[in-house]
């Protein structure tokens, strides 16, 4: 669950808050393009490096760096799987032991996925899911899916709880979950998911019933409370994103980025 | 005999639920753990079975310490009935959902199928043996899930909030159920806001509010004290309301019992000129 804790918007204010959810988004898909473009380690180190301050000058470190740990065992296996199958892959050529640039390749890769992860953390960590429903709205999503996408977005507590609970209960009627192999382990979660699937049907179905009875869909026009703006500090978020892609272009075609073994020898 | 000694407990959001918890329930005893939302109840029951440790202090179930074994293990003594029986119920049918933990604990074969007669038998389900449990109604699913705990036959049996959804005719049979179950010596512990309930079961009433036992006694000194049911915000027995109104004609105070009720109204009427 801990991943998820990375993702869980606190309301709070901070200039990264108040910044408009589609100028983030912006920057957060532009942050991630630039990640795939780089398979080196160097300038995934200064992305990773690049979105620090905007962790800290928002105040969720402490969520962010949940995030981080949530996502170290997936990180450990993308490591150990690019490391492994590059080396099998290579060995005729290279031999034995692993050149360093090898290590290097697996780190990068690993990072790219850290990357992308604290981004994405980032922008849910300062962005609330009815700001974010707003911007989709305002980007002409049609409301049905900004609703549903919403609605989604705010029940993944109530899930959590309900799973909580629900292991509770069967951990009560004798239900081992860490016991037996790995096949045995999956079907032990078996007792858990069924309830959870047949309540969570339950639950859409009452709420479908509640919005029919508070006349959802009545008029074709609907008017928000709150109207998105972009704003200076929005357009300066922009203009950096697309300096930062302009950047990395120039340098993915005219640059020939380095080894950081290479540098380090040197 | 479960034994609670200072226990502290705080969820890993920050809540303390518990602030000091010390209590024994012996065997036999019947206890109804009441209080506010939010007051503890649950959070306390559920250091009984090990699902949750106490952040400090200790929990002794028949002698041992819950840190220091499992679930699995402790349920065996201490059988732990949800509020919400969906929350356990998965299985094709009702029969199956009751041998569910009977398999966990490994029970042979022939045992399981005897100790399933047994608990259907006990809660009038017999004819649902091979009918699915989402088929059934609330107040049988309920049951389904009582079944489904007491099939192992558990020296401690907790019901967290049994009576809630359930008609009167429910609530009067799971009384009867709670009788027979003090009869064959079992510890029963039920967590409830049913102050009538309660006042018919006449049971030992712990009385939570914030994390902390207000109160610890009988229920007819419990819920006819205008000092503690204030402080734990539950409305008392409408029958101790009358008696509380009435107090000035010199009328006992701590009567929640509807046939005592009676008796001493009748008394009263009697005795006047």
């Amino acid at each position: 669950m801990s991943v998820f804790d990375g993702l869980k918007f606190r309301r709070v204010s901070s200039p990264i808050h108040q910044l408009d959810p589609r100028a983030k988004f912006f920057y957060v898909c532009i942050l991630f393009v630039i990640a795939v473009m780089f398979s080196q380690l160097l300038p995934l180190i200064i992305l990773f490096l690049i979105q620090i301050p905007f962790v800290f000058v928002a105040g969720v470190q402490r969520e962010w760096l949940r995030s981080l740990k949530g996502a170290s065992f997936l990180a450990t296996i993308i490591f150990v799987f690019n490391f492994v199958f590059n080396y099998i892959y290579r060995v005729p050529y290279i031999g034995y032991p692993p050149p360093a640039d090898l290590i290097e390749y697996s780190l990068a890769m690993t990072l790219r996925f850290i990357v992308l992860v604290e981004s994405f953390s980032m922008f849910f960590l300062t962005t609330s899911p009815d700001l974010l429903g707003l911007a989709l709205e305002q980007s002409h999503v049609p409301y049905e899916f900004c609703f549903a996408f919403t609605t989604a977005v705010r029940f993944v507590p109530v899930l959590a709880e309900e799973a909580q609970t629900i292991m509770d209960a069967q951990k009560s009627r004798g239900l081992e979950l860490e016991k037996g192999n790995f096949l045995k382990r999956i079907r032990n979660y078996i007792p858990i998911l069924i309830p959870l699937i047949v309540s969570a049907i339950r639950r859409s179905l009452e709420l479908a019933e509640a919005m029919e009875s508070r006349a959802w869909g009545a008029s074709e026009r609907r008017t928000n409370l709150y109207v998105l703006k972009l704003r200076k500090e929005d357009i300066a978020l922009i203009a950096m994103a697309v300096g930062m892609l302009t950047l990395a272009v120039y340098v993915w075609l005219y640059v020939k980025i380095p080894y950081l073994t290479t540098l380090i020898l040197l | 005999m479960i034994e609670v000694k200072d226990v502290y407990f705080k969820y890993p959001s920050g809540v303390e639920a518990l602030k000091g918890v010390t209590l024994t329930i012996s065997n036999g005893d019947f206890v109804a753990v009441m209080g506010q939302n939010g007051a503890g109840k649950t959070t306390l029951v559920k250091h009984f079975n090990g699902l949750l440790k106490p952040t400090k202090g200790d929990i002794l179930v028949d002698g041992v310490n819950t840190r220091d074994t499992s679930i699995a293990k402790l349920a065996r003594t201490v059988g732990f009935v949800f509020q919400n029986p969906d929350h356990q119920l998965f299985c094709e049918t009702a029969e199956e959902e009751v041998a569910f933990a009977l398999r966990n604990f490994g029970f042979e074969k022939d045992v399981i199928s005897k100790r399933v007669t047994w608990a259907l038998n006990l809660l009038g389900l017999t004819q649902y043996r091979q009918t699915s449990p989402f088929m059934l109604s609330g107040g049988e699913r309920k049951r389904v899930a009582l079944a489904s705990v007491l099939a192992w036959d558990p020296k401690i049996v907790i019901l967290d909030e049994p009576t809630i959804g359930q008609d009167h005719q429910q609530k009067e049979k799971l009384r009867q159920f709670i009788i027979q179950l003090r009869e064959q010596k079992k510890t029963v512990v039920i967590v409830t806001h049913d102050v009538e309930f309660v006042a018919e079961c006449n049971p030992r009433v712990i009385l939570m509010s914030e994390g902390k036992i207000v109160a610890d006694g009988n229920a007819d000194r419990i819920l006819t004290d205008p000092n503690l049911v204030t402080k734990a915000s539950i409305v008392p027995p409408q029958i101790a309301q009358i008696f509380m109104k009435l107090s000035d004609f010199g009328l006992p105070m701590n009567v929640i019992d509807v046939y005592e009720a009676r008796k001493i109204l009748l008394d009263f009427i009697e005795g006047r000129p």
